[in-house]
């Protein structure tokens, strides 16, 4: 255990720049930047807002409604897809030179943490923009902000490890992310689907279930305790069991890739 | 006054693959159900031991396949043996084929410091060490353009460069001793002899005779993953040229 904390601290450095990669690569060639961060989810939500506002409910708030759902799920869908090639992205080092593996997997979650939270500056725009106020609940967002990161590294780490005996695993996480977008209600409201007696079969999906406690803080609405107690247990379980599935394959890495 | 500083303990390096390539989760999935699952075990490394002392320059020779590159592996790391131990003193740098480590997109300054970090330096060496890391591989303006627009010759001086930038106490060097044009071949064989001189370890894989019997002082066969002879160098060459009749 403290062996593990002394090399932690000294590949720290080499986290840092596969962080700073990422994000500086990411906008290098694009003539505004960082701005596609904060443009893109606003463009997609006015998308969004457009088709589904007559379709469903037209009240002032649905733009936060949409945009809270969208770059929470974003992200999500985003890093893991990241976390699943890091390790192969990165054989031919992986083949010549010991680092500790997971940095990769961290790294690509913590490049996209990173970016995440900068675009929650358009919520905060789109938000005073539908006359939101903010309250003292505002400050319970941090929790599921927390949670949905422990939850993306857990199947970061599962995903990666998964990724270099399976090929093929980059296409049907793609058809499960589909799936997992539409079972986190990003552009419609839970009761109107299924009822409001129904909600817990959402609740099990603890995408949604962080999703849910992000938006009653934004709202200002207290917390969902027993929701959020849920998500962090399930993104615990999934955090710990995908590093002890990442260190017990990782030997055999280098044979696959 | 002799000083052990690699050991290689009866090695042995087991793969265990599947008699075909089974790489997605559709093939796994199928064969598994249809129990054609089978397993191939095969031995790159057989009880290989060997210690090397501080400043001994060993000669690593063997046919394709015998199980040299699985052996640097092991020793750099990266792979770890099925059984036996490799016990290091010091600081361990591979010079295998040089660059690889690059990002293409990111210029030469970048990759100094995206390399560095991967050897294991910290930001304040790196800082400390860069220009002399520039003025050797002698790049000019060269620094701030990305490494895709480089000649292989450019990357080679810059990875070499980055490399040999602190001494180290083992190095591995695997048929790279050549980079770039004569000019900066002589410079990269002067200060690898410097190295030489001032009694690093050093682990050679080559197939040039020439080279072997230039640079190093002892030498172990590898056949079939088995070690069957080690020693001074010129009787070990003699036999793997036995070997190649």
């Amino acid at each position: 255990m403290k062996n593990l904390f002394l090399t932690f601290k000294k590949y720290q450095y080499l986290l840092f720049q596969l962080v700073k990669k990422d994000i500086k690569l990411k906008y290098r060639s694009s003539y505004m930047g960082v701005l596609w961060t904060l443009l893109e989810p606003l463009l997609t939500m006015m998308v969004l807002v457009l088709v589904f506002s007559k379709l469903y409910h037209n009240t002032k708030d649905f733009p936060v409604y949409i945009l809270t759902g969208r770059l929470l799920y974003s992200f999500f869908a985003n890093t893991t897809r990241a976390s699943l090639k890091s390790v192969r992205a990165n054989a031919g080092m992986i083949k010549k030179v010991y680092v500790p593996k997971y940095m990769y997997p961290f790294a690509s979650v913590l490049s996209g943490y990173i970016q995440f939270l900068i675009s929650l500056v358009v919520l905060a725009g789109v938000a005073v923009f539908c006359d939101i106020q903010p309250t003292g609940h505002l400050v319970e967002a941090l929790v599921p902000l927390s949670i949905i990161l422990v939850l993306t590294m857990g199947a970061g780490l599962w995903l990666s490890t998964l990724a270099v005996f399976f090929r093929d695993l980059e296409y049907l996480w793609g058809v499960a992310l589909t799936l997992i977008m539409y079972a986190c209600a990003i552009f419609y409201k839970v009761e109107t689907v299924i009822g409001e007696n129904n909600e817990w079969l959402f609740r099990l999906n603890p995408l949604y279930s962080v999703i849910e406690n992000f938006r009653d803080a934004i709202y200002g609405r207290a917390m969902n305790v027993p929701v959020m107690l849920y998500s962090l247990g399930f993104s615990l379980v999934l955090f710990f069991s995908g590093l002890i599935v990442f260190y017990k394959n990782q030997d055999k890495f280098i044979l696959h890739l | 006054m002799s000083e052990t500083v690699l050991t290689v303990d009866n090695v042995s390096v087991k793969y265990r693959l599947t008699e075909q390539k089974v790489d997605d989760l559709k093939d796994y999935l199928i064969k598994l159900f249809k129990r054609e699952l089978r397993y191939k075990e095969f031995l790159a490394l057989q009880e290989v031991s060997f210690s090397l002392e501080r400043g001994d320059r060993l000669a690593i020779m063997g046919l394709n396949g015998a199980g040299k590159s699985t052996l640097l592996k092991v020793i750099a790391g990266v792979l770890k043996a099925s059984e036996g131990k490799v016990t290091k003193h010091g600081k361990v740098v591979p010079l295998l084929e040089l660059g690889a480590g690059f990002d293409m997109q990111y210029t030469g300054s970048e990759n100094i410091y995206l390399y560095g970090a991967m050897l294991g330096y910290s930001k304040a060496f790196l800082d400390e060490k860069y220009n002399e890391i520039v003025e050797f591989a002698e790049l000019g303006d060269f620094i701030n353009v990305p490494v895709k627009n480089y000649s292989s010759g450019m990357k080679a001086r810059l990875g070499f460069s980055i490399a040999t930038i602190v001494e180290p106490d083992i190095l591995i060097l695997d048929e790279v001793l050549s980079v770039g044009d004569a000019k900066f071949k002589k410079k990269s064989e002067k200060k690898i002899m410097d190295m030489f001189d001032k009694g690093i370890t050093v682990l050679f894989v080559s197939h040039n005779e020439q080279q072997v019997k230039n640079i190093c002082t002892k030498g172990i066969l590898l056949e079939h993953g088995k070690l069957t002879a080690a020693g001074p160098v010129d009787e070990v060459l003699e036999k793997y040229k036995k070997l190649t009749e």
